[in-house]
């Protein structure tokens, strides 16, 4: 197979851009649901975290633990938002740094100073056959490990789900007009707690797909800030599935650049393609466009 | 008061839930934070400084019901304008050049805050996003800045040149490492409390943070200008926290240079409940579990990152028990209400 640098620059940034699109697709639907999760990066890193504990039951297990983490965060988060009704903000900037202080403390009583030594199986790349011999584009698309393939299901029913059915229907309704929502029977509370709670198994997985797919250990705060970047993946995609996947796309292409960067030493500073989707995000925010996308009801608290 | 006593009972349950010496941890603890003279002078208050004044950038906006999550990133523009203003004044005497390094501060963290600010008025961009966004723009910029057009001569290490001796903040004792931007910190909590208490300004801060529609009712308060200049001020105060940083503490400007103070800010602010005095008793509490955190991982091999953990449930029990209390009274209020902690 051969691979030249624009090749693997693609392979790489897809492979960036999957731990980004499992968060981000879950914080969509969180915002759909009318919340901002700005703490998805506690579920991130818990994910991880439970991705490690239980690795040792296998790959597969892993991941479960690694989604069961995530939930467990989301549900923290969303009893005290949803239930309590607390500033959905300053909760989330709470689960983040809970998330990371916390995996970091257990991390180092359960494994000890010595763990980085640690290592979990990580699921290897599948080659699809013949689709990954397509020139440049099939490497990056289709030799990546089985989480990435995953994705390419869970994006366009996402759509179907949003757009197709009566409860994506409920979901997209509570995020826009939750008063009218109610009046229609559905219950907004109920809606947003599962919705939360489908985000933070997303970002569980996500977490875990860095330990289990990706680099095979843990480190303390090795999520990051990829909780934040899904936020503005979101807000780039314009709240859809398919522009959420593109826009991390976009967010991993620039992770893979800056790679490029630094190991083949171009004059280009590596920080440039870095800041760039967040300067672009920042643009898109402006325009009106992305303002009128935005679920109208968004990080409204519901009296 | 019962805050602390709970965030103290929480240390407790950590550390003997992961198997800890307890009383190790607590002698650590203790002696990492107040046990001595240097413990209590470079430790907790040196730790407390820059935590009480963005603490204070963060409840003047909170104040004015600006989600401001961005002092991260006006601190550091902050600290990066003051390095850069520093250096180029290298051989001024010290009573111009720290000043004018502590305005650049100001000036470039109010600058940073003000393309949210802009944005939020002109384009009503959530300045949730938008701070958010500027946070990891501004740590890429200082990443990009200390690797490159600022990076010491040898272009070894990523690292700023050391500003001259005449550019840095006094210390305060000799023989400790406690500087004048303390003193700077609670005198800016003073004021501040001065300034939302007995000013028509401060009056409109809190009307605004009350509610827009109270705030339109009560008579001509321009509301988007108050949020505006609140916004601008919680950016400056950010931006003078990484000044004082620089030129109190580090001398130098690096990417590690704020370990998340941005945020644990958000902790302190909150504990506070906005009250820019009771900031400054937030600051040093959260100064001395900072400083015997360290003493405890140092001594008794407690994780560092279990203070982050406390922090965090300091933020949770906050939010919880003011929801409680306005479940109680029945009555609307806003977060940023004012009450002594």
């Amino acid at each position: 197979m051969s691979s030249g640098p624009v090749a693997a620059f693609l392979e790489s940034g897809v492979r960036f851009a999957t731990p980004l699109a499992y968060a981000a697709l879950g914080e969509l639907v969180v915002e759909r649901a009318g919340v901002i999760n700005i703490g998805l990066e506690g579920a991130i890193i818990c994910g991880a975290f439970g991705g490690l504990v239980f690795a040792s039951g296998g790959v597969a297990l892993g991941f479960a633990g690694a989604a069961l983490a995530g939930t467990l965060v989301a549900a923290l988060f969303a009893f005290f938002v949803i239930t309590l009704r607390t500033d959905q903000i300053l909760t989330g900037t709470a689960m983040s740094m809970l998330g990371l202080g916390l995996t970091g403390t257990l991390y180092r009583t359960m494994y000890g100073i010595g763990g980085a030594s640690l290592h979990t199986p990580t699921i290897a790349p599948f080659a699809v056959p013949g689709l990954s011999a397509i020139p440049v584009l099939g490497p990056a698309l289709f030799n990546q490990p089985v989480v990435t393939y995953a994705l390419y299901a869970i994006v366009p029913a996402l759509a179907w789900w949003f757009y197709r059915t009566a409860s994506g229907l409920a979901l997209r309704a509570v995020g826009e007009h939750p008063e009218a929502a109610r009046g229609a029977g559905i219950s907004p509370d109920r809606v947003q707690w599962v919705a939360i709670l489908f985000g933070g198994a997303m970002g569980g997985i996500g977490g875990g797909t860095l330990v289990l797919a990706q680099v095979g250990t843990f480190a303390e705060n090795m999520s990051a800030g990829r909780g934040f970047i899904a936020i503005a993946i979101v807000v780039l995609g314009r709240w859809t599935p398919f522009g959420v996947a593109g826009a991390a796309l976009v967010f991993g292409a620039a992770s893979a650049l800056q790679t490029l960067a630094q190991t083949t030493g171009w004059a280009m500073p590596y920080q440039l393609p870095l800041a760039f989707p967040y300067v672009l995000t920042l643009v898109l925010l402006a325009s009106s466009r992305a303002r009128t996308a935005a679920p109208a009801a968004l990080g409204q608290m519901q009296r | 008061m019962v805050a602390a006593v709970l965030a103290l009972g929480i240390v407790a349950l950590v550390v003997i839930a992961g198997g800890y010496d307890i009383g190790r941890a607590a002698t650590a603890l203790w002696s990492g934070s107040a046990g001595s003279a240097y413990s209590f002078f470079s430790g907790t208050l040196l730790r407390a400084t820059p935590l009480i004044i963005v603490g204070l950038s963060v409840a003047i906006a909170f104040q004015a019901g600006v989600l401001n999550i961005g002092a991260e990133g006006q601190l550091l523009a902050g600290a990066t304008a003051t390095i850069a203003v520093g250096l180029a004044a290298a051989h001024w005497p010290g009573w111009i050049s720290i000043p004018i390094e502590l305005v650049a501060g100001m000036a470039a963290g109010a600058v940073w805050a003000g393309i949210a600010a802009i944005l939020k008025r002109r384009f009503g961009v959530l300045e949730v996003i938008s701070t958010l966004m500027l946070n990891f723009v501004a740590l890429y910029g200082v990443s990009y800045l200390v690797h490159g057009p600022l990076q010491e001569p040898t272009h070894t290490y990523p690292l700023t040149p050391p500003l001259a001796e005449s550019a840095r903040l006094p210390m305060i004792v000799p023989g400790q490492q406690l500087h004048v931007g303390f003193i700077a910190a609670v005198a800016l909590a003073i004021g501040a409390w001065w300034f939302i208490r007995s000013t028509a300004g401060g009056f409109r801060i809190r009307l605004v943070g009350a509610g827009v529609a109270a705030a339109a009712s009560a008579g001509r308060v321009r509301v988007e200008r108050v949020v505006f200049a609140a916004f601008l001020a919680s950016g400056a105060i950010a931006g003078l926290g990484g000044a004082v940083q620089v030129t109190g503490v580090t001398g130098r400007l690096f990417e590690g240079i704020s370990p998340g103070y941005g945020y644990t800010a958000i902790a302190v602010a909150l504990l506070a409940r906005l009250n820019p005095l009771a900031v400054i008793v937030a600051g040093i509490f959260f100064g001395a579990l900072e400083a015997g955190g360290a003493g405890m991982q140092r001594d008794a091999g407690v994780p560092a990152g279990f203070v982050t953990v406390i922090e965090a449930l300091v933020i949770l029990g906050v939010l919880a028990v003011d929801r409680a209390r306005i479940l109680a009274s029945d009555r609307h209020q806003p977060i940023a209400g004012e009450q002594a902690a």
